[in-house]
Order: structure tokens, then sequence, then C-alpha cells
């Protein structure tokens, strides 16, 4: 009954998300044009190629960081604004395997619209990348991927209990986390202390360990902690997102019930 | 046919009306003191990526030359999101998510004036974000915005036209919101997203390849936002330095009256055909 859940949620992002094409290609294009305006500041400013790599490596990663907030995070308020947060409660399932699919659904989903982002913006801004290390980079990728979706999975569970402030609350988080996770800039421009802060989202450091194994001779002097190290925090970060999404989700879930705001809609 | 001063009331009760129902929404899901920090915090992380960006590669960091036209475009580019995809979204929000779009057009209100009330709640947020973020710079990052030094008639006359003008293309889009189904999340953003790109609001426009600055140079938020970084620094980016300040106000008043043509027709023929076919009251779940 497990993975039959995790399969069935999963399943209208795997597979429905891409039958609404025009989604494709906002969902491409949205983070394309930041991307390329934010290029464009670089060029203006007569910074190293380089730096438009990390520009496009930052909107990619962006996609992800979209997905966790807009379609994990706030998820089972949508799901409770529609009526179906109901029918999840009576199912007879486990409610981590419904968060579950919805995370894999969401990183399979995303990965092609960041692949694309990737592809188009390397092509189109000759983008300089060298891969030193392919393990360690699909291994820092995969894992930020864990940490970030077990982040989403424990904001959907604290989720639980917004009503409006559910939605402005994701869009709060989409600017202020950009620049503290040095989506657009090395982290390490933000000094240590602040960058140290900025580590408890996973992102920021899978996004500065990636760019050191793409942009190695750049990154000498603009990396934060090493590849090595920051591999290491966030496969702790996975184990304990993970671990905290399944405590929160009881947790939430009985405080919604006790409360009476699984089933209140438009609040 | 009603008689115009009766019209204009309702004109005037439907605006006050939308425009206190627009803050309600906007600001009644928190405390003032939470909705403060929500206003703020995302312009001003916005405004601070850049200042990182600059601060990391130009030489002499924000001291660059360019930097204080970058950052005031950006500053006043907070206004097109918030008033732009603010009114379209209207559309979105009363028809799909509160089911009210309906009732709107059975009660005697006007809905330009509905709508263009609606998108005052947001223009209000984003005028506190715009000057917080012009005081961070001009206190923090030496802006060289200087009161005595402001061209007031400037920047009153483009203010002016640039909030008409960006209401007309916040109609137009709601009138493609009117007559679209699953794309509307994101014609708001494409659009806003393009215009940051095209309208030379976080670089000089000559920085974009010649077929897109020309694309640039068509758009009339281009101009607006060239005529604001002129009444607020004294100066401008090179690429319009052909233009004199008059001839810059008037490509942004005369293209808003075309604009209002074409944003009432748009949205009166999107609305003839979301009649037609029902849409006023169209649910996708999405």
């Amino acid at each position: 009954m497990f993975w039959r859940t995790v399969c069935g949620r999963a399943y209208p992002r795997v597979i429905g998300s891409q039958r609404e094409k025009s989604w494709i290609f906002f969902e491409i294009l949205l983070p394309l044009l930041q991307v390329t305006a934010y290029v464009f500041i670089y060029r203006a400013i007569e910074a190293p190629p380089e730096f438009l790599g990390f520009v496009v490596l930052g909107g990619a990663m962006s996609a992800y960081w979209l997905n966790v907030l807009w379609s994990m995070a706030s998820q089972l308020y949508w799901e409770k604004e529609t009526g179906n947060l109901e029918l999840y409660i009576v199912a007879p399932t486990s409610r981590m395997a419904i968060l579950l699919g919805m995370a894999l659904g969401g990183m399979f989903q995303t990965t092609l619209r960041a692949a694309a982002i990737v592809t188009i913006g390397s092509l189109l801004f000759r983008v300089p990348m060298t891969v030193t290390n392919v393990p360690v980079l699909l291994g820092v990728f995969l894992t930020t991927l864990v940490a970030l979706y077990g982040l989403g999975m424990m904001l959907s569970s604290l989720f639980l209990l917004f009503g409006r402030e559910a939605w402005h609350f994701s869009n709060l988080l989409q600017e202020p986390v950009s620049l503290v996770s040095g989506f657009y800039f090395p982290v390490r421009a933000l000094g240590q202390v602040i960058a140290a802060a900025a580590s408890a989202l996973p992102i920021t450091l899978g996004l500065d360990a990636m760019r050191q194994l793409l942009f190695p001779s750049m990154m000498e002097s603009l990396r934060f902690l090493s590849a090595e190290v920051e591999l290491g925090i966030l496969t702790g970060s996975a184990v304990v997102f993970l671990l905290l999404a399944h405590r929160a989700l009881a947790h939430f879930e009985k405080l919604a019930r006790r409360e009476g705001r699984l089933t209140v809609r438009g609040q | 046919m009603m008689p115009s001063d009766r019209r204009f009331h309702e004109t005037l009760r439907s605006f006050r009306v939308a425009a206190w129902l627009g803050w309600q929404i906007e600001s009644n899901w928190a405390d003032p003191f939470v909705f403060a920090i929500y206003s703020l915090v995302k312009p001003l992380a916005g405004a601070l990526i850049l200042v990182f960006m600059y601060a990391v590669i130009a030489k002499g960091g924000v001291n660059s030359p360019l930097f204080p036209a970058v950052f005031v475009g950006n500053a006043m580019f907070i206004y097109v999101p918030a008033v732009l995809a603010g009114i379209s979204w209207t559309i979105i929000d009363d028809r799909e998510h509160y089911g009210m779009l309906k009732y709107v057009y059975t009660a005697p209100v006007s809905v330009f004036a509905y709508l263009v009330g609606r998108g005052v709640a947001k223009a209000a947020v984003a005028t506190v974000a715009v000057v917080v973020t012009l005081l961070l710079g001009t206190l923090a990052l030496s802006v060289p915005i200087r009161l005595a030094g402001i061209d007031w008639l400037l920047i009153v006359g483009a203010l002016v036209s640039g909030c008409v003008m960006l209401s007309l293309f916040g109609i137009l889009l709601g009138g493609v919101t009117l007559v679209t189904a699953r794309h509307n999340y994101g014609v708001g953003e494409a659009v806003a997203g393009g215009l940051y790109l095209l309208c030379g609001v976080v670089f000089p426009l000559d920085t974009l390849p010649s077929w897109l600055e020309v694309v640039g140079r068509g758009l009339p938020i281009t101009y607006w936002i060239e005529a604001v970084r002129r009444a607020l620094l004294g100066a401008g980016t090179p690429a319009f330095d052909g233009l004199s300040n008059g001839a810059l106000l008037g490509v942004v008043v005369g293209s808003t009256v075309i604009l209002a043509g074409l944003a009432v027709g748009t949205f009166r023929l999107a609305e003839r055909r979301a009649r037609a076919r029902g849409l006023l009251d169209m649910q996708t779940m999405y």
C-alpha cells in the first residue's frame, strides 16, 4: 500500500503535468528570463564567463526551490482549498507515502525543467563548464535534492495549519532565499556568518559544492567550504529533514484535527 | 443610458469599495507588523541580490558608475509586477479562488474601476517598498538621490502616467486571463519577467543583442524607467542621451493613450467571449 500510494501521488507529476505543454513552456521560460537578465548584468559589468555559469546553475536550482515551495510546502494547503485533503486523511494509507510521492514526482518534473534551463542557458551564453569529478557531482546533486525535498516535506506538514498565509509565506521565501543561498553569486560574498546560517537550507551548500565541481579554478578563491565537507553536511541534513518531516507530519496533523483546520476553506 | 454624473459616482464607488476590498485581502491575513515585514523583505532582498552581484565583480563595487541607474531601475520595477500582474490576478482570484467574479458582473459596478481599485492595494504596498528600497540605496549604498536635486515635475508626471500605463497593461492582461484556463499563473509573471529583461531595468539597454534592444526601445516601460532615473538622479543611461526629458515623458504619455484604446478594446472583446462561452464562473481547480 505504501509504495502504491507513492506511485499514485507521483503519477500526476510525472505523467499528468507533461500533458499541459504550455506549463512546460512557462516553467522553463520564467526562470530563463530571470537567468538571462542576471547574465546581462554580469556582461554589463564585464564579469568572467564563469559567473554566467554561476547564474545558469543558480537559475536551474531555483526551479527546484520554487517546486519545493509551491508544490511541496503549499501543496496540502491547495489540497485543502480544493477539497482533496479530507480524502487523503480518510484514505487507508500512510500520509508519509503521499508526501514522498509528491516529492519524487516533483523531483522528476523539475529535473526536466532544470535540465532544459542548464542546456539552453549554457549553449546560449557559452558557459565554460569543466566537470572535474562526475561521481561526486552526481552525489552532491542527488543529496541536495533529497535534503531539499525532505525540507519540503517538513514544511508541507507545517503548512497544514496555515490558511491564506501559506501562499504569502511561500511567496516570501522566494527572493530572500535567492539572496542568502547565493543563487546568482557565490554565497561567500555574504560573509562567513550569514553563509553559515544560510547553510541550514540544503540548496546553499549544494550550489556552492556544484559550482566548485563545475568551475574549479574560479571557485578556488570564492568557495565557502570544501565540496567534501559540504557533501557531508548535506548528507546529515537529508537524514535530519526526513526524520523531522515524519515527526512534524504526525504532530501537525494531530494539531490540525484538534483545532478543526483540516477542512476550513477560503480562510 | 445612464446619466454621466450617475455613471461617474458609480465608477467612483466601485473604485473605492474595490480598493478597500483589495486592501483587506492583501493585508488581513497577518497582524500589521508581520504584514509590514512581509511587504518589505521581498523587494529589499531583490535589491540586495543586485548589490552583491556588483560587490563581487564590478570594479569599485556599488561605487561603479552604472550602479545608481541600475538600483533605481530595479526599485521602480517593483511597481510593474505589483500593478500589472496584480490587476490581472484579480480575475483569477475572484473567479477561481473566491468564486465571486460572476457576482461582480451581476452587481451595479464598473468592472474597470473595480479592477483598478483592486490593484490600488498592491500599488500602495509597492509604493512603500519602492520608498524603503530607495532610502536603503541613498543612506547605505551612496546612490546619489538628493531631495534638492530631484526634478519634481518630471517625477510626478512620470509616476502618474506610469501608474495609468501599468493599470492599462493590467487590464489588457486581465482580458487575456478572462478567456484562458490553466495558463493564468504564468501569463502575468512571464510578461513581468520579459519586461524586466527587455526594458533595461538592471543593465544598460545596449548590453542586449541589437534585435532585443530594438524590442526594448519599443516598450513604453523602458522610457518610463529612464524618466524616473533622470528625475531622481539627474542623469539616466547613455542609451537615451538623444532624448530630452520632455520627449521621454511624451513617449510615456503618448503610448499610454494608445494603450488605453488597446486595453479597453481587448478587455471588452474578451468579456464578450467569456460571457458567450460561460467562462465567468469557470473553475479549473489549478
